[in-house]
């Protein structure tokens, strides 16, 4: 089946994941291959999800981690009394 | 993806096991331990809902100490990152109703129904690299802020999804809604992530093409 770029635009995200139906799969792929917009959208969105889950955007803040844990041993020792 | 994560996934989850026994067992101090690996993952889902920084730290640590009083509680039929992302998930919700009580800012209310422009923006000649694009510190923001900035509940899937990285089932799992749901909330989010960065990253590569004279292009 031939589709058009907007129902390709419509499994892009299931694309990515690899959860489409082998015979959505071929034509979807068909087309991309022969489609310049189409793999840009496909590109585009695929580095859009790189950017998304990089380590740098959502950066620890200084610190973070010694007061998460010295907070947690003032909770920790109040359940077990002070450490002997 | 595949095969090598899969066995250390098993491997961490023995040991998480472990882990879980010791402290309930009243090794506590273990709990340490046990939570380092997620300090990221905890932080990060809760600032991508408060959108606070220091709101978020808040949030993570208050989080962990919940995960740390009902240890007891977690079954293990779920992985333990899975467990601890759910009560991040909530940690930011529960703050999310607070922030919306005192009326400083309301809850995006977009349900299903929501009619929303979800065509993608085409731009042919992006050859921008996502880890080059990234070490600007204003690209960062606009990738957070994106994120943040999402509907509530395409927010939920995108940052269970693409941030967090969890599979489908576990994403529904967490959300408890279904697959079928899950698909359209998390296409339509990443649409509308694509549709605003996009533009950002066509302007750093005009820049950089001035600068280099497209040298890395192509």
């Amino acid at each position: 089946m031939r589709l058009d770029c907007k129902h390709v635009w419509e499994y892009i995200s299931e694309y990515i994941d690899q959860r489409l139906e082998p015979s959505v799969l071929a034509d979807v792929e068909n087309h991309l291959e022969n489609c310049e917009v189409c793999s840009a959208v496909l590109d585009s969105t695929r580095n859009v999800l790189v950017l998304t889950a990089d380590n740098r955007t959502f950066e620890l803040p200084v610190g973070f981690s010694e007061r998460l844990h010295q907070r947690l041993d003032s909770v920790i020792h109040e359940e077990t009394g002070p450490p002997s | 993806m595949a095969g090598p994560q899969k066995t250390s996934s098993v491997e961490t989850q023995e040991r998480e096991r472990a882990l879980i026994s010791r402290i309930l067992g009243g090794e506590m101090d273990m709990f340490h331990e046990l939570i380092r690996p997620y300090e990221r993952m905890v932080y990060s889902t809760v600032f991508a809902m408060v959108k606070n920084e220091a709101e978020a730290e808040d949030g993570a640590q208050d989080t962990m100490i919940s995960a740390f009083r009902h240890l007891k509680s977690f079954r293990g039929d779920s992985k333990f990152s899975t467990w601890l992302v759910t009560i991040a998930m909530n940690e930011g919700r529960k703050r999310l109703r607070k922030t919306k009580a005192i009326g400083v800012e309301s809850l995006d209310e977009v349900t299903e129904e929501h009619e929303g422009d979800f065509t993608p923006v085409v731009l042919t000649d992006w050859r921008e690299i996502p880890s080059v694009a990234l070490e600007k510190k204003e690209m960062r923001e606009k990738v957070r802020a994106a994120v943040q900035e999402l509907p509530q509940i395409y927010k939920e899937v995108v940052v269970l999804r693409d941030l967090e990285e969890l599979n489908q089932e576990e994403t529904a799992a967490v959300l408890g809604i279904p697959i079928t749901l899950l698909k359209v909330r998390l296409h339509r989010g990443r649409i509308m992530m694509q549709k605003k960065l996009v533009p950002y990253l066509k302007r750093a590569e005009v820049l950089r093409e001035k600068g280099l004279l497209g040298r890395f292009l192509q």
